[in-house]
């Protein structure tokens, strides 16, 4: 038996369209938009101005707090201007925007793809580095590293996982990231293992993806303390409690961080970008993207500038099916729809998914059959027809009782209700109103 | 391109596992396939009179009520009311006047689901309000049972194995005849192999989860056991008690409808326990020889109360249990 999480779960076509395509690069437009807030946490502040001249790995954008993270130019050229940009959130917000000259990169970066690793570096050393590269979570939360790599006071990390699990129905940037710089990732993880002080790091990968099994089973065994765990397939298994659960079979309690059971997971891109900047120190300016859908012409995994928008990237995939109903930036299940496709690719954009409009819009919600599907599949073990229902009619003390706010959002509930209700939306509503009562009352 | 006026947005997630309201329903009624061919075998052209016509009074009423009542879309369409129809058929005589059928689906339907608000909003298992409604008001045509055609004797009519064993222990069929269901009963509930058929196959699809007719079954078997181990007499038959009446059919599909029965698995197996308890004292002890209905009819009546204090169980509360 496959080990998997232990509670809900469901198990989605994976329709993994661009499996096995080869990294691309894409070419570098003329313009691109480099937004400053890319991470959770406070937006970063410009440290450029109109008309300055800026080489890629250029800080533009310095953190602006503890959590917070850099920002560096992913292009060479000069800043036309500091503007408020629609970004994947729907918002204008505040980006660089860059006209591109050539492609100058600065000197401290090691362009050659020559494997390094050997780290002499302390541990304080290397979460500097990451810090001052802005690397932030690249599976889509966007959380700054260097601030997970630093445990509160009292706490001590005793495993890293290593997120490779790339549940999401469609995606498969990870996966072919893991089959092209497979030494680079596990050099990454030795690093992170050793910023963290643990000896033990789990690499947990799903089973659909048997050929990165074999390859970083292979590699792994040079690589001390680093194991390899296939994994059932089974969605939300990327999600960090689950991954754990599934992995080390401890459970993180309600309303506290993974350290409390002694993991910190750290996903598998942000690992490579780890290890390119400790090693070849090179800021987080490009990263993995999935371009795909069942109607797009070329379905590919592209290595794209942050910065470079969607529309960029999906002319490289063939341009934009005309029966386009639905454009994701993300996977199908947690993936956020978005209005337009000037939209520029940030850090944490894993793929963009283009849904046909026949499969675009929602059915139509019936009543509740109490078929209790919903609390079968939930991962996190909550009642979701009933927190719907509570949000509906605004009974707050019991949405939180019944812990409304342990929802992971993942979207198992709605995908499997037969009465098409809407039970996410009103208990992220819930989930929202109920976080502000708590905050409220601590303060 | 427009693409800004084309585009849908809404929140995630943004595919669908196809499962739907009929998709659910029908896989119930693939189910009772099984069930409805023995009784076909069994009683004969009369099991197909009083389905077809159980399914058309319900689907009928359900679509008059909607219609002119309620004055709402219709929703036979979900296919929740052939199923209601078809479970009332099963639960009824083979040989019941159509008129008084139609009363009992008109209870079951008006009564049962369609005064709460239709489907998901009904408290109590539409089929069996008309059962019931039924059993009171006409118990003389309700309990009187043709002799299988298969069984060749010259009786028109016979008791339930139930009955006989409260008031007639002498005269029972052999276990295999139960199992098979070579006797008499309601449409649908004589053979106990052909429902376990049907509980195979929802399992399998998913439809239901074990956690319903195990503790149903389970503890009448266990209830029955004891007492049989105490004192050894055909009413304290384990066997006897698994495989007939209403047990199977209710068991696993009446005690098992979504909109009646609690929602945690916690929930499900306390109320399948009292089930088979509150069936088995009125089997043993009650005025009447079957108490299935009752007691399902009953649990019903308080799964809001047991979906109050059942939770599911959440992720976090086993702590580094490895």
């Amino acid at each position: 038996m496959l080990k998997t999480f232990r509670i809900g779960g469901i198990h989605p076509e994976a329709n993994k369209l661009s499996a096995g395509k080869t990294i691309q690069s894409i070419e570098i437009p003329a313009e691109v938009s480099i937004p400053l807030a890319q991470h959770i946490g406070a937006p970063s502040q410009p440290v450029v101005k109109r008309g300055d001249k800026v080489k890629v790995g250029t800080l533009i954008g310095k953190s602006a707090g503890f959590v917070s993270a850099n920002i560096h130019s992913s292009v060479s050229g000069t800043v036309k201007k500091i503007d408020k940009v629609v970004d994947i959130s729907g918002y204008r917000r505040n980006a660089v925007i860059i006209g591109v000259e050539g492609d100058e990169w600065e000197d401290s970066i090691d362009r050659s793809e020559t494997l390094i690793k050997e780290c002499n570096l302390s541990q304080k050393e290397i979460i500097d580095k990451i810090a001052s590269a802005g690397i932030v979570g690249m599976g889509g939360a966007m959380f700054p590293t260097h601030v997970k790599l630093m445990p509160p006071p009292g706490m001590k990390a005793e495993v890293l996982i290593i997120n490779a699990v790339e549940c999401e129905p469609y995606l498969t940037s990870d996966h072919q990231l893991m089959m092209e710089k497979t030494e680079e990732i596990l050099v990454g993880t030795t690093i992170l293992m050793k910023a963290l002080n643990v000896s033990k790091a789990i690499i947990g990968i799903e089973n659909n993806k048997k050929d990165a099994i074999d390859k970083f089973t292979q590699y792994a065994t040079s690589y001390a303390g680093i194991s390899i765990q296939p994994l059932k397939e089974r969605y939300p298994q990327g999600g960090e409690k689950q991954l754990i659960d599934a992995l080390i079979r401890r459970q993180v309690p309600s309303g506290e961080l993974p350290i409390s059971v002694g993991a910190v997971v750290q996903n598998v891109g942000t690992t490579f970008a780890v290890y390119e900047a400790v090693q070849k120190n090179k800021p987080l300016i490009e990263r993995i993207v999935t371009i795909t859908g069942k109607e797009v012409k070329n379905p590919c995994n592209v290595r794209s500038r942050i910065g470079i928008s969607f529309q960029t990237l999906i002319d490289f995939a063939g341009g934009l099916p005309p029966t386009t109903g639905k454009i994701i930036s993300g996977g199908p299940m947690m993936g956020k729809a978005v209005a337009r496709t000037d939209i520029p690719v940030v850090k944490g954009i894993s793929g963009i998914l283009l849904i046909p409009l026949s499969e675009a819009r929602r059915k139509a919600p019936r009543d509740c059959i109490r078929c209790a599907k919903c609390i079968h599949v939930c991962p996190m073990g909550l009642n979701p027809t009933l927190l719907m229902n509570l949000t509906e009619y605004t009974v707050w003390d019991r949405a939180e009782k019944n812990h409304i706010t342990d929802c992971i959002e993942c979207g198992s509930c709605r995908y499997t209700c037969p009465a098409n209700r809407p039970l996410l939306d009103y208990i992220r509503l819930g989930k929202g109103k109920v976080m502000d009562i708590i905050k409220a009352r601590k303060n | 391109m427009d693409m800004e006026t084309k585009l849908v947005v809404s929140p995630s997630p943004h595919i669908h596992s196809g499962d739907s309201i009929p998709k659910n329903m029908y896989g119930v009624l693939i189910a009772l396939i099984p069930a409805f061919l023995v009784s076909l075998y069994v009683f004969r052209l009369d099991a197909v009179l009083i389905t077809v016509f159980s399914v058309l009074f319900c689907v009928g009423f359900e679509y008059l009520i909607t219609k002119f009542i309620l004055k709402k879309e219709p929703t036979i369409s979900d296919g929740s009311a052939i199923l209601t129809g078809v479970l009332l058929a099963f639960n009824l005589p083979s040989n019941l006047p159509l008129w008084i059928l139609a009363i009992g689906a008109l209870a079951a339907i008006g009564i049962g689901k369609m005064s709460f608000g239709g489907l998901g909003n009904n408290i109590f298992n539409p089929a069996l309000v008309g059962r019931i409604f039924l059993l009171i008001s006409f118990p003389a045509q309700m309990t009187t049972w043709p002799v299988p055609a298969v069984a060749a004797t010259d009786a028109v009519t016979s008791a339930t194995v139930l009955a006989n064993l409260k008031f007639n222990p002498d005269n029972l069929p052999s276990l295999t005849h139960m199992l098979l269901g070579i006797e008499g009963g309601s449409l649908g509930e004589i053979s106990a192999l052909a429902l376990l058929l049907g509980l195979g196959y929802m399992l399998w699809k998913k439809i239901i989860t074990w956690h319903i007719p195990t503790a149903i079954l389970g503890t009448v078997a266990i209830f029955s056991g004891i007492l049989y181990l105490i004192n050894p007499i055909p009413l304290h038959h384990p066997l006897i008690h698994l495989f007939s009446g209403g047990l199977m059919l209710g068991a696993i599909f009446m005690a098992t409808d979504y909109v009646t029965s609690p929602l945690t698995k916690k929930g499900m197996l306390i109320y399948g326990f009292f089930i088979g308890i509150i069936t088995m004292c009125i089997r043993l002890w009650g005025a009447y020889p079957e108490g299935m209905s009752f007691a399902i009819v009953l649990m019903n009546g308080f799964t809001p109360l047991i979906n109050y204090y059942t939770t599911p169980k959440r992720f976090g509360e086993v702590r580094k249990n490895g």
